[in-house]
């Protein structure tokens, strides 16, 4: 059985180690929270603040107070806030430990493409861009095909890129792969999957 | 020198002018000056350039400006919230640039700072950085982009003194700051104008030499996405 979006990001939460200071992205990434237990990482929104806390209660929604997905949430005991030049001078500047995200495409080279399908989705890169040439580790967590069943792991990156050699580790509903010197490197299958059913399912190179 | 005014569009007087460029604080529906921008468009300003991380909803925030087409270029990093801005720009009504958005936060602020243009790494090797300058530092490649120098600055804070001392609340902070710097003239509407010497010193968050001009009002302060979690859950 491959992973579902939980267990996939169950497994993207190992990845994070204590102390980190992390940005989680939308979607599936979002989840990672759920699974980090008692390790002690604050979790940065990029539009402002650190030590991002759970959504709040019915009732004590505060419009002053959301995520970079626009949604209501709260505060911590260690939470601080500050402007977004200063939120992405410590994205650029490096001080970001990691960074999961969601992608459309990946490539064996470790490009990203995850903003924009032209003339079907013009929505901008928000702070994407920013994140993945900045951060320390880029751990990308996605299904391993598309809709139409088509790899999402490809040769080459067919959609305008977001990035170009960022990506370090990548979590799809099969497994676990990095991105390594000619290719892409499976670490971990998930419970269940073959390594010929990763094989099967990815264009880019594998590497032994 | 008095800066406080009495609404927005005594604010705005003397200002505002067709075909000028405005830095807008704001994320999301987050921290946005709202009633600048309703003042904005009851003046009929026209082919205006909006530096601002997004462009609001259909009846929000830039929005309504949008609606009334008095907006002729934006530039932004995520405008997905907006269908009608997407109408337009489709159908080549309407200009846009997108920055990421922290090249968009560091143009204001490096242009608030005096400083003509920065080398970043973000967007190297993609759409982003056609047409750049590149170069390289310690072995790493980065292009160069420019400070955004605005006709206008406005934003939103929580608190204000007369002086223009500014406090935001929360993450209503977020690009109000660098916006509020790179106007050549900036103004600022607060929900509260409190008395001189009532901030603690130590806490403004944005000093009164970046603010020229001061409203108080009600604001609004939709929520765009409403999230909660049940009590059971905790």
């Amino acid at each position: 059985m491959p992973w579902d979006r939980n267990q996939m990001a169950a497994r993207a939460a190992q990845e994070l180690e204590d102390g980190m200071y992390v940005n989680l992205g939308i979607g599936i990434p979002t989840l990672v929270a759920n699974y980090v237990g008692d390790k002690d990482i604050t979790l940065q929104s990029e539009n402002g603040m650190l030590g991002m806390g759970p959504f709040p209660f019915e009732g004590e929604e505060d419009p002053d107070l959301i995520n970079a997905g626009k949604q209501t949430i709260t505060e911590l005991s260690r939470t601080a806030y500050f402007d977004s030049a200063t939120s992405f001078a410590m994205i650029r500047g490096g001080k970001i430990a990691a960074a999961v995200l969601g992608a459309m495409e990946v490539d064996e080279e470790g490009d990203l493409a995850n903003w924009m399908i032209p003339g079907v989705l013009v929505k901008g890169m928000g702070g994407a861009m920013d994140l993945v040439a900045g951060v320390g580790r880029v751990i990308v967590v996605m299904d391993h095909t598309n809709k139409h069943g088509k790899s999402k792991l490809l040769k080459k990156c067919t959609l305008p890129l977001t990035g170009k050699k960022v990506v370090n580790r990548i979590i799809t509903n099969l497994g676990v792969l990095d991105v390594v010197e000619g290719g892409l490197k499976i670490v971990e299958i998930a419970e269940g999957v073959t390594e010929y059913d990763i094989r099967a399912a990815t264009e880019a190179n594998i590497v032994n | 020198m008095k800066k406080i005014y009495a609404n927005a569009s005594d604010a705005l007087d003397g200002v505002l002018s067709d075909g000028m460029m405005i830095a807008a604080g704001g994320f999301g529906l987050c921290g946005i000056p709202e009633l600048l921008l309703e003042a904005i468009k009851d003046s009929g300003a026209q082919d205006l350039t909006f530096a601002s991380n997004n462009a609001g909803v259909d009846d929000f925030g830039i929005g309504i400006l949008l609606q009334t087409k008095q907006v002729k270029k934006m530039i932004s990093s995520y405008v997905g919230e907006n269908a009608e801005f997407m109408r337009q720009y489709l159908a080549g009504e309407l200009e846009l640039e997108f920055n990421p958005q922290g090249t968009l936060a560091e143009r204001m602020r490096a242009g608030g700072a005096g400083i003509p243009g920065f080398y970043t790494k973000t967007g190297v090797g993609t759409v982003i950085a056609e047409g750049k300058e590149h170069k390289d530092f310690n072995g790493e490649t980065y292009i160069l982009e420019e400070g955004i120098f605005a006709d206008l600055a406005i934003v939103k804070a929580w608190k204000a003194d007369d002086t223009g001392n500014l406090i935001f609340r929360k993450t209503a902070r977020n690009f109000n700051v660098p916006a509020a710097t790179c106007g050549k003239v900036c103004i600022a509407e607060v929900e509260e104008i409190v008395p001189r010497g009532s901030m603690d010193p130590d806490a403004i968050h944005l000093p009164g030499i970046y603010v020229h001009r001061i409203i108080q009002g009600d604001h609004e302060k939709r929520i765009e996405q409403r999230t909660t979690r049940k009590k059971e859950d905790a």
